[in-house]
């Protein structure tokens, strides 16, 4: 008996944490039939609201996966001044409430804000618009990628690096054909969580979006205000549809990686 | 293809892991660098390969000035300790690896590969990947894989270092074998002296990063000009304030000339050699080794005492 207990208290706490909301979700969204669920989906707030949050997912993910990669090889490859601190500022969006990150961006753009006030007489405009949401979006996952493929690089070490070299291989060519393909899963692992927290934050977005209906709505966003406007069927619809996409990801990444990665 | 070492210093912050050293490999010979851990030998390696950036001194290669050089223009085949292979490569694409870069055509290297998994015995490998080869197969392909472009010298660091005692052995012999064959300047570090007295036509003997000898693996077991290196490439015992070879210690039943009283610890027969532990009057202890038929003719045993002397020829004077 005592050799199930382990497994006995794992599930019980995913099944009470995880897995009874996920289950209230889906059964309420389809609480009245499918047809009452189709017709939030398709409503035109819906989907404007899908698209924007893609929007924002195109824009952070590629740049923080570019990022975390030259993160990752300054940090484990390179000696230089500042690096402690560089590897501690990574961790600041998981530790910063992702309202402060909001908070902080609004008193930089903001009309009167140090950069703000410079771009608003030029025409730019930030808040309330794609481009202080994109900040916000590439600010709270910033980390996810450079942590998957830091301790991989570590791991790898640079011997096969110095041979690429000592064969005739570039920088470049060192980079595309030897390191690149050894840490792929450690990337395609960081792509994955970063997609994820995009399609999932909330806070600072929610701050300089100004949250204004078929323009600056997000998904989770619309989740808020479809429920605030006693919209459940439409809150759950849109929640429902994110962790669909949340248990798709993990499902195709769990099935696509090769089992010793697994760990 | 020579390798000139012109006074060259590498410092790791406070710590001076090359010092000073000089060193002329000549063309097409079999060289060890020989030194325990710490002694510089693999920097000393990586500075020839262009690996690390010395800090005084200049590296030549064949002639031609080659200090501020990049690896990769410097032509050289280095073999890691640990195989360094490419995991996510099948053994052919290893090997195929400096020959792709060099943008040589398709059929030319398809035949060249060939050429040198047959070579290191590999041909049936070609598309496994590392992972399923052993130990000693992994540091072939480094090879096959080091030489396929054809580099001026060929340089090991400690190649056999992670391999079982057996595997070790046997790649040994075929390292020897090979570089007959294929005659291109290799220098290969380890800490081994057996290794590097067995394989190497010369020897570099390096110390807490200073050059202490370099010579054949004779001339560095008969005439050592330290005693680091005559302790550190053979077996050295001291006798009478001198350190002599075990082969180099005469017993006698009787007292004669500068010889020591000793008792006879431990007698083993090892084949054609009699292995004798000895323990002096101040209980130091050392180990003369001599013919069996001399041990019968004096048919010494445990415990007894006898007189012993250093050899006339043959003795370091430490």
């Amino acid at each position: 008996m005592r050799r199930y207990a382990p497994r006995v208290v794992a599930l019980g706490y995913l099944t009470g944490i995880l897995l009874a909301p996920l289950a209230m979700v889906f059964w309420r969204t389809f609480d009245h039939g499918v047809s009452p669920f189709w017709h939030a989906l398709t409503n035109g707030e819906t989907l404007h609201a899908f698209q924007v949050t893609l929007l924002l997912t195109v824009i952070a993910v590629p740049l923080n996966t570019v990022f975390g990669v030259v993160v990752g090889l300054a940090i484990v490859r390179h000696r230089f001044p500042g690096k402690g601190l560089l590897n501690a500022f990574i961790d600041l969006p998981l530790a910063l409430s992702p309202v402060v990150v909001g908070l902080a961006l609004f008193l930089l753009y903001g009309r009167t804000g140090w950069f703000g006030s410079w771009l608003t007489r030029h025409g730019v405009q930030m808040l309330f618009a794609w481009p202080a949401m994109a900040l916000a979006t590439i600010f709270v996952s910033v980390p996810f990628v450079a942590r998957e493929v830091i301790p991989t690089l570590r791991e790898l070490g640079d011997e096969q690096e110095q041979a690429a070299v000592t064969l005739g291989a570039s920088a470049w060519q060192t980079f595309r054909r030897i390191t690149l393909p050894s840490i792929r899963w450690a990337v395609v692992y960081g792509v994955v969580l970063t997609t994820a927290r995009c399609l999932g934050e909330f806070g600072a977005v929610a701050i300089v979006s100004g949250r204004i209906v078929g323009r600056t709505e997000t998904a989770t966003l619309r989740v808020q205000d479809a429920y605030e406007n006693f919209d459940s069927t439409g809150a759950y619809t849109v929640g429902l549809v994110l962790a669909a996409i949340a248990v798709v990801v993990l499902v195709v990444m769990t099935l696509t990686k090769p089992k010793e990665q697994t760990a | 293809m020579s390798i000139e070492i012109r006074n060259v210093t590498k410092r790791f912050g406070e710590h001076t892991a090359v010092d000073g050293v000089s060193l002329l490999v000549e063309s097409g010979s079999l060289t060890a660098l020989l030194g325990p851990s710490g002694s510089g030998k693999s920097t000393l390696l990586r500075l020839v390969a262009g690996l690390e950036t010395p800090d005084a001194g200049e590296i030549v290669l064949s002639g031609e000035l080659a200090t501020s050089l990049a690896p990769q223009q410097r032509n050289v085949g280095f073999v890691f300790q640990h195989y360094a292979a490419f995991k996510h490569m099948t053994v052919h694409d290893n090997v195929a690896f400096g020959l792709k870069i060099r943008k040589r055509p398709k059929a030319e290297i398809a035949a060249r590969v060939e050429e040198l998994l047959t070579l290191v015995g590999l041909q049936a490998y070609g598309r496994r990947y590392p992972a399923q080869l052993s130990g000693g197969q992994r540091q072939r392909m480094a090879l096959a894989r080091a030489l396929a472009p054809e580099p001026k010298v060929l340089l090991l660091d400690e190649p056999f270092g992670a391999l079982d005692a057996r595997v070790r052995a046997e790649l040994r012999d075929w390292l020897r074998r090979l570089h007959d064959e294929v005659h291109v300047t290799t220098v290969f570090v380890t800490h081994d002296q057996e290794e590097a007295m067995e394989v190497a036509d010369r020897v570099a003997v390096l110390n807490e990063g200073r050059l202490e000898q370099v010579g054949s693996p004779l001339e560095l077991y008969d005439t050592p000009s330290s005693e680091f290196v005559m302790r550190f490439v053979g077996d050295a015992h001291r006798l009478a304030d001198r350190l002599v070879r075990p082969h180099d210690i005469a017993l006698a039943r009787e007292p004669y000339g500068s010889s020591v009283e000793v008792e006879v610890e431990r007698i083993r027969v090892l084949g054609a050699d009699a292995r004798v532990d000895l323990v002096d009057g101040e209980g130091e202890r050392l180990v003369a080794r001599i013919p069996r038929e001399e041990l019968e003719q004096l048919g010494l045993e445990r415990g007894e005492i006898v007189w012993a002397a250093p050899a006339a020829e043959r003795v370091f004077a430490g």
